[in-house]
């Protein structure tokens, strides 16, 4: 430790400590710009500096360590000329625009100004003139003359986003930030970097000049969208949302919130949005009043279950539901004589179901990601399904952990992976029994049964050794199962394996997760006792109750969903959005209100409790969703629907409290006993690989205007490598016609060298491919 | 993009560096890529910049940076006059005017014919001997009055 005095106060630091981490700590305030303590130390706006004693100049507090002894003043004469000097330069080629400027309010330029800055300016040369750039729908880059070049927005693309799309180009006065010949940038996390710049030179495209940020009442919220549960602050003026920004949490998002949280905000007044309660008579919706389409739905669905027994309901919950949504359905659901409610649509392996030995969950918590020493990612579509927890895994990386992946595309993960293995779909299971095989060996226990025929390869070898490295001392390794091996036919010999690759290495077992509450879905309980997602719609139902989920895209199989839901009796969609195929299908469809006009929980995939309020009133007549499974669980006059709020609902169902849920374990009671691996037995033929699409994966995103036009949104095409291409006798750029089971799709051809051999990769969860069949299985393209 | 014998060049720069740090050869390789292409077109850039795994806004930042890249087009011939501090008050500047006033031309242009380009530089380190230009990034020129300018240029064919 070290000692240092700044302004008279004492404080003892850590050796390595700059003076602004001492000031920190200190609570002194040294004004600065280009130092952020995410990033790295650059140094270069000059802003900090400060007097040390015996130093025979100023120095800058963010890049001047701490020696013992040390004496600081941060408001010195000295110190206070130098800042203000400092602060002068930035100002000469500022341009004065601060009343039309969306920065105005929120700038740290302008407030240091009004610290340091002078009356009037001395400088009576031409100001320097920087041209607009065009970088795509998210950030704004129009008065890049206001840029005052601290380069953070060029850090944290190099070192939090992975990927460097900006960067400073040309030299001193002619210094610009631009993107590479005037490419977009198309991080997933690109929206940080508006929330970095100090000044107004990066800006929110889509929130450009609606409001001042003085008129902004700010809210708490959760994000809805993946299984991190990111904390938002969304600002709201009069009744709507006008942006969204993230909430510092360091155990959960630290200071950053993915594009998807961020611009999300834009669905919620979306023209689609459903604000009455809509009936089917005679073939056309109409509109009509709460009571009369409850009672329309609580006769209906009596009806059917005196006709046709309780059995023939199916209720389906997007994972995205609030905690209080999903158990009040599957509430609903068994009180009305039904086991078929499930929340987790895109899954096809239920074999786990009644083998958990608890709910699974991450496996850790997320801040213990950083400790480890190694982590193998199994299936999973890292940056695009995960951004924030992929950005954790990024820094470990960086620090020398070693990340390995085992996946079905060699996406680029702009992590520094330690090995990579890239197989089909069909030999995923193999390539993880082969990791499991040289685990055993590298130990040099027995092979675990089952595991004889398999032989690893060079990358499973390296993996296992990575994942062995440290075994039985105290370091830390993960496996964790990502949204593809959850999607899997055979998710549950890939959970299986991973147990077994887990007990011989000491690594922990978790699951990402797909949505904001994958884990909630499981406390919840809305879990299938009889038909589960995939099969209700295998096995037609006579009624459908769906809550927050377009089937049509967002199903395994949305053909099948579809055939299933036309030709049943009775649909009842519980939506915010009025658009798509439920216009055909749904006899019913009631407004409910999305995350920002609702109150509920969302638990993420460490399990934490994290609840919130409604930051808006709901729009319209519509409600939000726990109230309306509630009043229709009074109409349908079943026992136990008397709740005041959502916060009753919660403590019925996490009685205890606390900040993260109990009985959280990824265990299965059975292990590998039945499974027996064979190499060869892979499918022959073309296979799917479907990846759900960062701007598709819910309602919300899919309807936000700003992220459908980035290139994370583009249409689907059918991805494939060269070598696959020329087998199929289809030329990249050509339309092909891509089939599967009774369902077809005109797609164009793209050659992907990052997809597998015998595969084409055709996303899921969008219109253009809703027509297909099974997220995974056999695929045919033929000339168009 | 390059000749194999630029590659094997470029590839010898890189053996001087750790295997994990590549990009330290970017100076070397877009300096070998720019004698053999003429300049640094964009896509030349990218090359470079795949070549040696880096993003290639970083190979960009680095071209655009140095003044001895040239990111257009030049001539056959490349003359840059040195008008930094002290070549400036040793008669550097008129040299630089001199030069645009015999080709006709201003600094960053081509002669009509293609021959000559004019570029202002920064201190080749040879203050003494100003004012200094230098011929196509390699050949240093001292002492550069107007007799020895017109030299030059009947040189330059």
């Amino acid at each position: 430790m070290l000692e240092i005095e700044i302004d008279g106060k004492q404080a003892q630091v850590p050796a390595g400590s700059t003076i602004m981490d001492a000031a920190q700590l200190l609570g002194a305030y040294i004004p600065h710009f280009c130092y952020h303590k995410k990033l790295s130390i650059a140094a270069n706006c000059r802003m900090c500096l400060v007097q040390v004693e015996k130093a025979p100049k100023p120095l800058p507090a963010c890049a001047t360590p701490v020696t013992n002894g040390m004496k600081v003043f941060t408001h010195s004469e000295l110190a206070i000329k130098a800042q203000k000097g400092v602060m002068e330069f930035l100002l000469i080629n500022h341009p004065l625009d601060c009343p039309i400027c969306d920065q105005g309010g929120e700038c740290q330029l302008q407030d240091l100004a009004v610290g340091y800055g002078g009356g009037a300016s001395r400088y009576q040369e031409a100001k320097r003139v920087v041209f607009h750039k065009e970088v795509g729908p998210l950030i704004s880059m129009q008065e890049m003359s206001r840029c005052i070049h601290c380069t953070r927005c060029v850090r944290f693309g190099q070192e939090i986003a992975g990927i460097m799309e900006l960067g400073m180009a040309n030299r001193n006065m002619h210094s610009e930030i631009q993107t590479f010949v005037g490419r977009s940038v198309d991080s997933e996390l690109s929206g940080n970097m508006i929330d970095l710049c100090p000044v107004g030179a990066l800006t929110s495209k889509p929130f450009r000049y609606s409001a001042r940020s003085w008129e902004l009442a700010r809210r708490r919220s959760i994000s809805p969208h993946d299984s991190l549960g990111a904390n938002l602050t969304v600002q709201v003026k009069g009744n709507k949302v006008m942006r969204v920004l993230p909430r510092e949490n360091e155990d959960v998002n630290e200071c950053w919130i993915s594009d998807k949280d961020r611009f999300s905000y834009e669905a919620l007044n979306s023209p689609e949005r459903l604000s009455k309660p809509v009936i089917r008579v005679d073939g056309a919706l109409r509109e009509v009043e709460w009571n009369v389409a409850l009672d329309y739905v609580s006769h209906a669905l009596k009806d059917i279950a005196q006709n046709h027994g309780g059995e023939a309901i199916a209720a389906l919950a997007s994972p995205h539901s609030t905690l209080e949504e999903l158990h009040l359905l599957q509430k609903l659901t068994r009180a009305l004589g039904s086991g078929s409610v499930d929340f987790r649509p895109h899954r096809r392996d239920f074999s786990a179901d009644g083998k958990r030995a608890g709910t699974p969950w991450l496996g850790m918590k997320l801040s213990e990601i950083k400790d480890l020493d190694a982590a193998l990612v199994v299936g999973s579509f890292l940056r695009k399904d995960h951004p924030l927890f992929a950005q954790r895994l990024r820094q470990l990386a960086r620090k020398g952990g070693k990340v390995s992946l085992l996946s079905v595309t060699a996406d680029d993960s702009s992590i520094n992976v330690h090995a990579r293995l890239t197989v089909s779909p069909a030999e995923l299971v193999l390539a993880l029994g082969g990791v499991v095989k040289a685990a055993a060996r590298q130990k040099g226990v027995a092979v675990p049964s089952g595991l004889e025929l398999v032989e690893p390869c060079a990358s499973g070898k390296a993996i296992a050794e990575s994942l062995l490295q440290g075994e039985g001392e105290k370091g830390k390794r993960a496996i964790f199962m990502g949204n593809v091996a959850e999607q899997h036919p055979q998710a549950t010999q890939l959970h299986a394996l991973a147990l077994e690759l887990a007990k011989l290495t000491g690594a922990s077992v978790g699951f990402v997760g797909e949505a904001a509450n994958s884990v909630g879905g499981y406390v919840a309980k809305a879990l299938p006792t009889a038909l589960d997602g995939y099969e209700m719609f295998a096995q037609p139902c006579k009624a459908y109750l769906l809550l927050g989920i377009d089937p049509e895209i967002d199903c395994h199989n949305p053909q099948q969903a579809v055939a299933a839901l036309k030709q049943s009796a009775l649909v009842v969609s519980l939506s915010s959005f009025k658009s798509g195929a439920a216009l055909d299908y749904a006899d019913v469809l009631l407004p409910i209100a999305p995350f920002a006009e609702t109150s509920g929980t969302f638990v993420n995939a460490e399990g934490r409790v994290q609840s919130f309020n409604g930051v808006v009133r709901p729009l319209g007549d519509s409600r939000p969703g726990w109230k309306v499974l509630r009043v229709l669980g009074n109409v349908l006059a079943l026992p136990g629907f008397d709740y005041d709020s959502s916060e009753q609902v919660r403590d019925e169902i996490l009685p205890e409290g606390g900040v993260f849920v109990a009985g959280l374990d990824n265990g299965l009671d059975s292990g590998l006993s039945d499974l027996t691996l064979a190499p060869g037995a892979a499918a022959s033929g073309l296979q799917r690989i479907a990846d759900v699409p960062i701007h598709f994966a819910d309602p919300l995103v899919r309807r936000a205007p700003a992220l459908q036009q980035t290139r994370d949104a583009a249409l689907p095409a059918a991805r494939m490598s060269a070598a696959t291409l020329a087998q199929q006798g289809v030329a990249a750029g050509s339309q092909v016609r891509v089939k599967q089971a009774q369902g077809e799709a005109l797609l164009l051809a793209v050659a992907d060298e990052t997809v597998p051999a015998g595969c084409v990769r055709v996303a899921a969860a969008h219109a253009s491919t809703a027509a297909l069949g099974d997220m995974f299985g056999a695929i045919s393209v033929e000339r168009a | 993009m390059l000749t194999p014998d630029s590659l094997k060049r470029i590839d010898r720069e890189i053996a001087k560096y750790p295997a994990d740090q590549k990009q330290s050869a970017v100076m070397a390789a877009l300096a070998i890529a720019q004698e053999e292409l003429g300049w640094l077109s964009s896509e030349a850039i990218e090359f470079i910049a795949g070549y040696l795994g880096m993003p290639p806004i970083a190979a960009y930042e680095v071209a655009s940076f140095y003044n001895m890249y040239d990111l257009k087009p030049v001539g056959k011939y490349k003359l840059t006059v040195c008008t930094n501090l002290p070549c400036m008050l040793t008669g550097g500047v008129d040299a630089g005017e001199y030069l645009k006033k015999k080709l006709g031309i201003g600094y960053n242009e081509t002669t009509t014919d293609g021959r000559i380009t004019l570029k202002e530089g920064e201190c080749m380190g040879a203050c003494g001997d100003a004012p200094v230009m230098i011929v196509n990034n390699r050949r240093m020129c001292s002492w550069m009055n107007p007799e020895q300018i017109d030299k030059l240029l009947a040189e330059l064919e």
